[in-house]
């Protein structure tokens, strides 16, 4: 069963149609590309699924239910992480406290309850060991590299038992060394079970780490299929629009 | 041999020691040895037991408020107001004594007039997207004017019924012959630097400094926690209100003029970063202790008073620049 499911999706704000009449499913487990040029909707279409915005018609499902997200809290209770473009990490803050950023661990009784440090040193020490990553959780994120502020990023997504993790072009502006890490996380994503969305602009790295590439145009879906029957230049030409529709 | 990624991770980036050494706030410590050494050493008045009183409690009031300053700082914002707050928090406790109430109710209303301004502050900040430097020295001018208006710009002595009370309360020394003042210090660091260390509100407030959109993108309650962090802020600057009133025993409408800056100087040559995101409750008692020892010594070695903003304007200068220079190594 979907993990996922939208059904004629449409947002618009005002006269412009951002997103028009998409649906899609994502199986548990996949990792789906989902590609376009600037303005193709793919923001708003994750935006939607994150619970920024609610979407003017149709609807999306979760296991088989009705999804309704009012804001991004929402979301992130139902199971859906997302991994921002800006990773959203506080440099003066170390790994294990940008993991936990609000949800941290407390021990105590009531009121008087105080940060366990303790145990979100070792939590984030075994994610980042499961994601086989060199990243130390008491290390600051502004002493860091690319690649493991990518891993702290994802490990945020990891603490609670995600189901779908929606990844804002994870590998735009970091080095070819760190890209190789970053697809390795995902990798690590995917064989526990969870399903990926990856944004992004790089062909490589689509064709590389994911089972099924989604392209949209103009606020519309043109082609979802899988990675073994598609070709970076059919991609390309579904993109610019050189390719009408697949 | 090969390093495995467990030895990697296991091994420790920072001793303690280096920690240490790394840190603005351990050498503004050192200073303010080294600087009381030599007063001693150099002066017959120094090491008596009236000028350290003095000096300890002197250094209370820019202190006390240099923490409540230090939780705005690190949320990245600037609170000019305080020096206001606290005097007009001082009037306020004093016209009512004086109208015959008694101290807890003085207190009670300073304490609410203090909160009511930082919330003020605080939702125009947060809610209403003002920049920090801009309401807050909207408030400096209102506060100061406001104190003008509930005194008719008069000198307040006589304090009603409780007069003595409040004067212990704030001159008195009640335990083995420590300034009450310095006593409240004491008990507010310790606070200030349990809620940054060991509550989520604390974490929160780092993080806001840190990157206030991760803060808001992760759930933090943004809006919230700055509102209370300049309720805090004024809060500080009314208990300090309060204990210099009762110090002094007498309010004028000019107390606490300045007063912003000397705070705001403890709070960043202790170690705070106006950018946001770093202060601790000891740099800003240090901090604090600094100006004080430097302003003391200045009057002990017979210098010009004129002299003093110099002083404690290199001493801002210089904290900042050890700063600097430990992240020129850094990007090296």
């Amino acid at each position: 069963m979907a993990v996922l499911e939208l059904t004629n999706i449409s947002k618009h704000f005002g006269a412009i149609q951002a997103v028009n009449d998409v649906s899609l499913s994502i199986e548990p487990g996949q990792v789906v590309g989902l590609m376009g040029d600037n303005g193709a909707g793919k923001s708003t279409l994750v935006k939607m699924i994150a619970g920024n915005f609610r979407p003017s018609h149709g609807t999306m499902q979760m296991d088989g239910k009705d999804l309704i997200l009012h804001k991004p809290v929402e979301a992130r209770q139902h199971g859906i992480e997302i991994v921002h473009q800006d990773l959203a990490l506080c440099n003066n803050l170390t790994a294990a406290a940008n993991v936990y950023l609000g949800r941290e661990l407390r021990r105590g009784v009531g009121p008087f309850r105080i940060l366990d440090y303790a145990s979100m040193y070792k939590r984030a020490g075994q994610i980042f060991a499961e994601l086989k990553s060199e990243t130390r959780p008491r290390d600051l994120v502004k002493q860091m590299s690319g690649g493991q502020r990518q891993a702290v990023a994802i490990a945020r997504t990891m603490l609670s038992q995600a189901k779908i993790v929606l990844m804002d072009e994870p590998t735009a502006a970091i080095s070819v060394r760190q890209v190789a890490e970053v697809l390795n996380l995902i990798r690590h994503l995917r064989d526990q079970g969870i399903a990926v969305v990856l944004i992004s602009h790089r062909m490589p790295d689509v064709f590389t780490v994911a089972d099924r590439v989604i392209v949209m145009r103009r606020g519309r879906k043109v082609a979802d299929k899988t990675i073994a029957s598609s070709s970076p230049e059919e991609v390309t030409g579904l993109i610019t629009g050189a390719i009408e529709q697949v | 041999m090969a390093v495995t990624l467990d030895q990697t991770i296991a091994q420790k980036q920072h001793t303690l020691l280096s920690k240490m050494f790394a840190s603005q706030t351990f050498w503004v410590v050192i200073a303010v040895i080294l600087a009381c050494l030599f007063l001693s050493f150099a002066t017959d008045a120094f090491a008596t037991q009236k000028n350290l009183y003095n000096i300890t409690r002197n250094i209370t009031f820019v202190a006390i408020i240099a923490l409540g300053m230090t939780f705005v700082i690190i949320t990245g914002g600037i609170d000019l107001s305080v020096g206001s707050v606290l005097c007009l928090s001082s009037m306020v406790l004093a016209v009512t004594m004086h109208a015959g109430y008694s101290i807890e109710i003085g207190i009670l209303a300073s304490i609410a007039t203090a909160l009511a301004i930082g919330a003020f502050n605080g939702i125009l900040i947060a809610y209403l997207g003002f920049p920090p430097f801009v309401v807050t020295l909207g408030m400096l001018s209102i506060a100061r004017s406001l104190a003008m208006v509930a005194s008719n710009n008069t000198v307040v002595f006589q304090f009603g019924p409780d007069h003595n009370k409040l004067l212990a309360l704030g001159g008195g020394a009640w335990v083995f012959g420590i300034a009450n003042p310095v006593l409240y210090m004491i008990l507010l660091a310790l606070i200030t630097g349990f809620v940054l260390r060991w509550t989520k509100f604390g974490r929160h407030i780092f993080a806001i400094g840190g990157n206030e959109h991760a803060a808001t993108l992760t759930g933090v309650p943004v809006r919230q926690i700055k509102v209370a962090v300049y309720m805090i802020s004024a809060l500080s600057a009314g208990i300090a209100g309060i204990i210099q009133t009762g110090w002094l025993g007498a309010v004028t409408t000019n107390l606490g003029t300045g007063m912003e800056l000397q705070v705001i100087a403890a709070t960043v040559i202790g170690g705070a970063n106006l950018a946001g995101g770093v202060g601790t409750a000891f740099g800003a008692i240090v901090g604090a202790a600094l100006i004080e020892v430097i302003r003391n010594s200045l009057g002990l070695l017979g210098i010009n008073a004129f002299w003093q903003g110099v002083f404690i304007g290199g001493a801002i200068l210089l904290a900042v620049l050890f700063d600097r220079i430990r992240n020129f190594r850094r990007n090296d």
